[in-house]
């Protein structure tokens, strides 16, 4: 039963720099890299040594808890350095990508035929099970755990969010394929959103449930999606994976092959050119931004504004991220800035403050926290833009003095950090929203597991 | 070296050292911080805590400035009759005279609140080494427009250091106090000093100098008139506008109601709780209204008086709408939850004007009804809450029949 889904509460941070509907090939990275912090929560263990070849799709780490879970290198190529740091923890693997690529063979599947049991060992085998990640806890999915139903959103509210009608065009097939495995994964459902006047490939898919959505960010959130159609309760778990990771799984089910390709958006008010561009995971953020940016201090993020990962010109493109955004750094002091009118920044009150006169204005907003860290004192303004069935407030303060019991009355096996994004940007006492919560979920996931 | 690069660089000295909390205190009020954000979201609202305070700050000015020319005005008018037939913008009330009047027994009020408030929270900070918070901005000027004008500055001092250290800084400063510091501060005035608060003396700038002379004036307020069953001499007309004896700021439900559509404008305060608040003034006084009309009191009870003022009447005498708009609304001490902000509006007005009319040894009801309601927030908030974990319980129960009905 498809169910629409209409968010009223939430905001639309409307900034300038989205990337044109245009894709170009980005210059292909000499050096890939996998970072093990992406994949929160678990412990590498590495299968290979330096100097070991790879082809694409072969083990680089798993996971010290479940062998089985493999992590795979995104091309083929040379492990050409282990960075570790403090008591030897492991960083980051960097492979030397070969000029012509070979992939591994995981052999053609047909996913219609197959049984839950061959799936699961085929995505855990490949390193596809990475791209699948449950709730509650936002981690990657328990293997022992049996989902009561997946969710797939396919409609982007975040800033500059990258489009998904626009990268997921033309991959009908590779969609079909992976949703149709995964539907045999779950008891339930494999639930799908897509924007209200959207023409999403999933619009034509079988094996899922399709709903439409609308409304201001966080619509596009599948914890807000989660919420509305089959809320988690206590010993519940559903799992998510993005539109643009069923491809990769839906690629390898029908040609065998691992292929890390991804179209991704370089968006923000720093690029000169916003665009998408064709790279693949692991590349090195050099060979996306470089050369792009307007020539001042900037802020590069593998991510969005709102959850994403500063990175420099050395970093990295995410293992999940489908967006870069680069946005002026915001170092530097101004005059009364905290009394005079604000006409160039977004806010949700109008103290002085005017970007409610503009709705369809788009902000230049650099990295500045407007204000210095302080105690939670105003209420009420958390609640406008955060549509779960959750006090906010509450919740975060739970997880502040650790109370395990409140904590879990109050809805945390429902929540992710991103979906106290939007709280955390209008939070005048600028605490640190979404790090609270991901230390309340480290907490509960150690505790209560 | 401009200024920015000279307290840029006091600053990046000051790192470690206790001074540096009282130096930020003031290199934040010349200049917002170039902090930039270094976990989750990378871009961040307009609106800081300082601006919140400052725009709270902003309808109180009008006030205060109203409130000088008042304790000039009332001065004059104890002495000389009270003029027939003002107009808001009438000679009589703003003029040099008046204003001389209030000021120079405002001032010191103002200036003693801030000294001794803000003295404490910057050593509170330094101790503590964390930043000066803005709460006291706010309550510092508050303080003087709910106390009388006749408060010697001692007392003030006094009151301010008991409110400031009891009622804020022990429970850990601002955002984690109970009771709304000001307040805390006139209950202290209130309950410390009784002779000298209660009685009819200390509303009317130099009415307890003048006091067994044979200059002698009178300085109660409206609601000390009533609660001893005096005749009225002020028309509706001053009451709304003002002109009328009473803590400073209180008067003038007009520039009262202009503060609280600020207010409500810039959504920094609560319209569920103004609201409800009236509400609840309206549901007491209709009922007492009720009582007189239904000829359950008679005209010789001591209550009689109080209990037949029209409901709506209560909204514009005594600290009512004063306290509504900007006491109630503190965000700290009220309930934090929409559903708890409404009963705890309700209750404050409810109780507000049933204290008014029950007490008339304090007839001012809105301060207590306040502070009790202040404390009683976290529980009205506890039983909202209570209502959201059932649901997700009663959630868990129905999946869990469905899985066995339907496996």
């Amino acid at each position: 039963m498809s169910k629409d889904i209409q968010i009223k509460k939430g905001l639309d941070i409307k900034l300038k720099g989205e990337a044109e509907k245009v894709t170009e090939n980005a210059v292909s990275s000499n050096v890939y890299t996998l970072k093990p912090a992406d994949f929160h929560s678990i412990i590498p263990k590495l299968s290979v040594k330096v100097g070991a070849k790879l082809k694409a799709g072969e083990s680089v780490f798993y996971n010290k808890a479940n062998e089985d879970m493999k992590f795979p290198s995104p091309v083929s190529g040379e492990v050409i350095d282990i960075i570790r740091g403090d008591k030897r923890k492991l960083l980051a693997i960097k492979i030397q990508a070969d000029k012509e690529q070979q992939f591994f063979d995981f052999g053609v599947k047909d996913a219609k035929a197959m049984k839950a049991d061959e799936i699961k060992s085929h995505l855990l085998a490949s390193g596809c099970w990475s791209f699948i990640k449950q709730r509650p806890y936002d981690v990657i999915a328990n293997t022992e755990k049996e989902p009561k139903s997946i969710f797939i959103s396919a409609y982007a509210s975040a800033p500059l969010a990258a489009d998904y009608d626009y990268v997921l065009a033309g991959k009908e097939n590779e969609l079909q394929a992976a949703v149709t495995a995964l539907s045999k994964l779950t008891a339930g459902k494999v639930h799908v959103s897509i924007g209200k006047n959207s023409n999403s490939p999933f619009a034509k898919l079988n094996d899922i449930t399709l709903h439409k959505v609308s409304g201001p960010h966080p619509s596009g959130n599948v914890g807000t999606q989660i919420a509305q159609i089959d809320p988690i309760n206590k010993g519940e778990v559903v799992w998510t994976v993005t539109p643009q990771d069923l491809v990769i799984i839906g690629e390898l089910l029908l040609t065998g092959k691992f292929n890390a390709e991804r179209i991704i958006a370089l968006a923000g008010s720093s690029v000169e050119t916003p665009k998408y561009y064709k790279t693949k995971i692991g590349a090195a953020i050099n060979s996306i931004v470089g050369g792009k940016l307007k020539k001042e201090e900037n802020r590069i993020i593998s991510g969005n504004v709102l959850t994403g990962i500063a990175q420099d010109l050395k970093g990295v493109l995410g293992y999940y991220d489908n967006i870069v955004t680069v946005i002026p750094e915001g170092n530097d002091y101004e005059f009364f800035g905290w009394i005079k009118p604000i006409f160039n920044k977004i806010s949700t009150s109008r103290a002085l403050t005017f970007s409610w006169l503009f709705p369809n204005k788009k902000f230049d907003l650099n990295t500045n926290t407007n204000g210095e860290h302080r105690a939670f004192v105003v209420t009420g303004i958390y609640e406008e833009v955060f549509p779960l069935d959750i006090y906010p407030i509450q919740l975060l303060k739970s997880c502040m003095y650790k109370d395990l019991d409140e904590m879990e009355q109050l809805g945390m096996y429902e929540v992710a950090p991103e979906d106290f994004a939007l709280t955390e940007f209008v939070c005048v006492s600028k605490q640190p929203h979404q790090e609270i919560i991901r230390k309340g979920l480290d907490l509960m996931l150690k505790e209560i597991g | 070296m401009g200024l920015k690069e000279k307290l840029h660089n006091i600053k990046e000295k000051g790192k470690g050292k206790k001074w540096l909390s009282a130096y930020s205190a003031f290199h934040t009020f010349v200049y917002t911080p170039n902090e930039t954000t270094h976990s989750g979201g990378h871009i961040k609202g307009a609106d800081d805590l300082k601006r919140v305070m400052t725009n709270v700050i902003i309808p109180l000015i009008p006030i205060l400035i109203f409130g000088m020319f008042n304790a000039g005005f009332q001065h004059n008018a104890a002495i000389n009759g009270f003029p027939e037939g003002m107009s808001f913008f009438s000679g009589d009330f703003w003029n040099l005279d008046n204003l001389y009047i209030g000021a120079i027994k405002l001032i010191p009020l103002i200036l003693v609140s801030y000294v001794v408030g803000l003295g404490i929270e910057v050593f509170f900070a330094t101790i503590n080494k964390h930043e000066v918070e803005e709460g006291y901005f706010v309550t510092g000027m508050l303080v003087p427009l709910i106390i009388p004008i006749d408060t010697p500055l001692w007392m003030l001092a006094v009151a301010v250091a008991f409110g400031v250290v009891i009622g804020k800084e022990v429970f850990g400063g601002t955002g984690m106090n109970i009771l709304n510091p000001a307040l805390t501060i006139r209950a202290f005035l209130f309950f410390a000093y009784p002779t000298w608060m209660s009685g009819d003396k200390v509303w009317v700038a130099g009415a307890n100098a003048l006091k067994g002379t044979p200059d002698a004036i009178s300085g109660e307020t409206i609601l000390g008139g009533l609660a001893q069953g005096k005749d009225l001499v002020y028309s509706t007309w001053d009451m709304f506008y003002g002109f009328i004896p009473g803590s400073v700021g209180e008067t003038s439900t007009l520039l009262i109601l202009l503060g609280a559509f600020y207010l409500l404008f810039t959504k920094i305060a609560s319209w569920r709780i103004m609201l409800s608040s009236v509400i609840g003034a309206i549901v007491m006084g209709l009922i007492f209204n009720g009582v007189v009309n239904a000829g359950w009191i008679t005209e010789g009870s001591k209550f009689y008086d109080l209990m037949n003022t029209p409901y709506w009447e209560h909204l514009i005498i005594g600290g009512f709408a004063f306290g509504v708009v900007f006491m109630a609304t503190d965000p700290v001490t009220a309930s934090q939850t929409n559903k708890g902000k409404w009963i705890y509006g309700f209750l404050i007005g409810f109780i507000s004007i049933m204290i008014r009319v029950f007490n008339p040894a304090y007839p001012e009801g809105v301060m207590l009804a306040i502070l009790l309601m202040n404390v009683f927030s976290p529980t009205i908030d506890h039983y909202v809450i209570q209502g959201n974990i059932k649901r997700r319980l009663k959630r868990l129960k129905v999946q869990k029949i469905t899985i066995k009905n339907y496996g």
